[in-house]
């Protein structure tokens, strides 16, 4: 790793920021510095602050208090006007690209160099074209944005902040839309960007990613810093336990799988997504009794489609689906959501706050949505509130929901307790299939162990669960068996201890098709 | 054959001189919604203008004075409506429809309390509209078959608004697809976050182009009631700021398929007027209200079915707000 020059001041350098988002004090004091010509990550879980210091740093959000530094200069940045003239760029989590507007449109935007564009255009073409050869960003500049695959679209993005003429590059969470392929160029760039002595500070909750790519590492909880360290110097295991305060299991133990008699046995599915394209063409699986079966692929692959369908929220367009051996094609009035509720399938769906929840609503009432209709929570006219309530405060506590408090609206609550809530609901109910969706999208390192056993347990108890994720850790971390989806299409599968990572990269990037 | 001749300039004529408001305005509303603002008061704007236009170029016999009070009206209420929707993000069409409402009552009320002929202007004289442009040679070319009438029924005496819509399309066309403008105005309709973080004021940019709509539908309005009428009516824009709209949505939001669908709708009414009283060959003389119905159901017919799928401006009708 690279010892920074001793007497060259820091790239980058904040001095006891703060931020309050209401009454949440989202930045408490937050002081950290960036060696010049570094790769320096910052990581913390949700919430933890990491992607609010820089979206300050880069003006895009007001500090309440505190210094910034480039270069050893105190700089005010109020505007990302500001930031990009003191030679910041950033890649936002979310691309900040027009989507109809070509490559070149995008990268010349704010940037244009005179009332009109043709004189303009020709430079940043020739400009590109240099960059792109230095750095391996290579991208068609002439195609709409909105066609390109994100891998691509993230190269748009870091283009867009060396055409500004970046020194300093700020990265939110790059990997979380990559495939592995994506994420290993996306780092080849990066290390250039650094060969070429610029700074890179990239954010991210990924250990794995922090031990491979970073020279220095600030670690982010509750708002604050709790740890700068050499990465040479650190450990997963370590960095774990800073983010989280507390040791956290970062593999799931579980035992082999001893798998049943079939639970759900799919063939020749196909489902059509809102606007009549095909986005299932043909899938078949088996899910067994006792057993994990992981579905991974880059996401719009119909992992979404399939997991809908199979939850009876999105009508077949061709196929077999059959439950304990009972065709379920046949009795339309049972394959709906309801009917699937009763014959024992639960449904923990990929978009919690929109499918999963009503975020509105009170987590005792989420928390008995699709069996409103159990007399257990009914009166002769009314709903039994006493009865909700406890229902719902003996399972906060099962599951370890925070803040315990059964009448807080489920938007209250963050990711984790949101997924916790809809888990509880699903899993209590005891089903024999599990149709799960994306568990840990968006939930803390501590939730997601904790998750990750409950889904463990359940497997344990002879429970089928059929697992979609576009996290591949998380895939490999539990699954017993795992499909790889492609194009609507399943091209391949692997156990999870063969299945090496590059070789599921292939297949989910279409490459080694039907291996 | 002259007089198939003659029957077509006189429609192609009448297609114009109905058009020009339409473009107008949906040249105006091409601006306010690229940059990302729903625009639903056209109408309002425009009959602001047509009113002030009118009662102004009545009072000092000025029509370019009328032409300016217009404007000046129409961009005070597109600012209302940006200061609702850009600076307090509100909800852009309760905002447009607060406008149109506004206007519906508020212009023959002041018409009345000014003029006292019943919510009208009086009736302009010839100097206080706004001028028609001749043009030199229609004697010379007159001889000439085909060119010659064409010269003189379509193209000479033209209203000057008429030139100036004219010259307003070639410009948007340009603005839209070469200017660093245009580019900052479809980018802050399409993703406005995009526009935020390269250091540019979306605030800034979706005034502007409120504003540009503003002058337009002022103008629209001045041809309303000093170019092509004499005079301001009570309710005088008849749904021409929703035409409008139409023809903006039909044409997809671009500026040469908006075009095309004001002169459609232009082109059925011109024919509608034509058709009146007129006995049809099989169906005899239809009653006179079938008729005026014809560009209407046209519009609800090609909204309908045939525009395919609209794509909007994504982010058009919704206020900025920064994600944290």
């Amino acid at each position: 790793m690279k010892v920074p020059m001793p007497r060259q001041p820091p790239a980058l350098e904040t001095r006891g920021v703060n931020k309050w988002f209401g009454a949440n004090h989202a930045n408490r004091d937050v002081s950290l510095a960036v060696p010049k010509g570094t790769i320096h990550g910052v990581i913390g879980e949700n919430g933890a602050g990491k992607s609010t210091i820089m979206s300050i740093v880069y003006g895009y959000l007001p500090a309440d208090g505190g210094t910034i530094l480039v270069d050893g200069r105190p700089v005010a940045v109020r505007s990302p006007r500001d930031a990009l003239v003191a030679g910041i760029g950033m890649v936002h989590q979310h691309f900040m690209l027009v989507d109809p507007f070509t490559v070149l449109e995008n990268v010349l935007l704010g940037a244009e160099g005179g009332v009109t564009l043709a004189a303009g255009m020709a430079r940043a073409r020739v400009e590109l074209t240099r960059l792109a050869r230095d750095y391996g960003l290579e991208v068609d500049l002439d195609r709409p944005v909105g066609e390109l695959p994100v891998g691509a679209q993230q190269r748009v993005e870091i283009l867009k902040a060396l055409y500004r003429g970046a020194d300093l590059l700020i990265l939110d969470e790059p990997t979380g839309v990559l495939t592995p392929q994506e994420t290993d160029h996306l780092f080849r760039i990066l290390r250039a960007l650094r060969g070429q002595g610029k700074t890179v500070v990239i954010i991210t909750h990924k250990l794995r990613e922090i031990m491979e790519l970073t020279d220095n590492v600030t670690v982010m909880r509750r708002g604050q810093v709790v740890a700068n360290v050499a990465t040479a110097d650190t450990s997963r295991e370590e960095l774990a336990e800073l983010m989280v305060g507390r040791k956290v299991l970062l593999r799931v133990e579980k035992a082999p799988a001893t798998p049943g008699p079939a639970v759900l046995e799919v063939s020749g599915l196909r489902v059509r997504d809102g606007a009549g394209v095909e986005r299932v063409k043909g899938v078949g699986l088996t899910v067994r009794a006792g057993e994990i079966v992981g579905i991974a692929g880059v996401s719009g692959n119909g992992q979404s489609e399939l997991l809908e369908a199979l939850a009876g929220m999105r009508p077949l367009a061709g196929g077999s689906v059959r439950l304990r051996g009972e065709e379920l094609t046949d009795r339309p009035d049972r394959f709906t959501a309801r009917g699937l509720r009763a014959l024992g399938v639960g449904h923990v769906p990929e978009d919690r706050q929109r499918v999963g929840l009503v975020t509105s609503f009170e987590a005792q009432e989420c928390a008995i949505l699709g069996h409103q209709g159990d007399p257990a929570f009914n009166g002769r006219l009314l709903m039994d509130r006493h009865a909700l309530f406890d229902r719902c405060a003996a399972e906060m506590d099962a599951y370890d929901v925070r803040p315990r408090d059964p009448r807080l609206p489920a938007a209250n609550f963050s990711g984790g307790n949101q997924q916790k809530i809809v888990l509880a609901r699903e899993m209590e109910r005891n089903p024999d299939l599990l149709l799960v969706g994306q568990p840990t999208r968006g939930v803390d390192i501590g939730a997601i162990e904790f998750i990750h056993r409950r889904l463990v347990a359940l497997r344990d108890q002879g429970k089928a669960i059929l697992l979609v994720s576009v996290e591949l850790d998380e895939i490999r971390a539990l699954s017993d068996r795992i499909l790889v989806m492609f194009d609507g299409r399943l091209v391949g599968e692997a156990a999870p201890d063969e299945a090496d990572e590059r070789r599921l990269g292939l297949m989910m990037a279409g490459v080694a098709g039907a291996a | 054959m002259d007089d198939a001749l003659l029957v077509v300039l006189l429609l192609a004529d009448a297609t114009i001189r109905v058009a020009t408001p339409l473009v107008l305005a949906a040249f105006a509303a091409l601006y306010s919604e690229r940059a990302g603002v729903v625009d639903i008061g056209l109408e309002g704007k425009m009959l602001a203008g047509a009113f002030f236009a009118a009662a102004v170029a009545s009072s000092t016999g000025n029509p370019w004075l009328g032409l300016g009070a217009a404007v000046a009206a129409s961009v005070a209420l597109a600012l209302v409506h940006g200061f609702a929707c850009i600076t307090h993000k509100g909800n852009q069409v309760v905002s447009g429809m607060a406008i149109n409402i506004l206007v519906a009552g508020l212009a023959p009320t002041l018409a009345y309390a000014w003029f006292r002929q019943g919510g009208q202007t009086p009736l302009l004289p010839g100097e206080a509209r706004l001028p028609q442009i001749h043009l030199p040679g229609v004697e010379a070319l007159s001889g000439i078959p085909v060119l010659g009438p064409v010269y003189r029924e379509l193209i000479d005496d033209a209203n000057v608004l008429i030139w100036l819509t004219v010259l307003l399309v070639v410009a948007t066309h340009w603005l839209f697809t070469r200017s660093r403008f245009g580019l900052r105005l479809r980018a802050v309709g399409e993703n406005p976050a995009a526009v935020d973080t390269a250091g540019l004021s979306v605030t800034r940019l979706r005034y502007q182009a409120v504003i540009i709509t503003g002058v337009l539908t002022g103008i629209a309005g001045a041809y309303l009631s000093t170019a092509h009428g004499a005079g301001f009516v009570r309710d005088m824009t008849a749904g021409k700021g929703y035409l409008a709209l139409a023809a903006l949505i039909f044409g997809k939001w671009r500026p040469w398929p908006t075009l095309f669908a004001c002169l459609l709708f232009a082109f059925t009414d011109a024919v509608q007027v034509r058709l009146q009283g007129v006995p049809l060959p099989v169906v005899g003389v239809i009653p006179v209200q079938f008729i005026q119905m014809l560009p209407y159901v046209l519009t609800v017919l090609l909204l309908a079915g045939f525009v395919g799928r609209a794509v909007a401006p994504r982010a058009s009708g919704v206020p900025y707000v920064k994600e944290r």
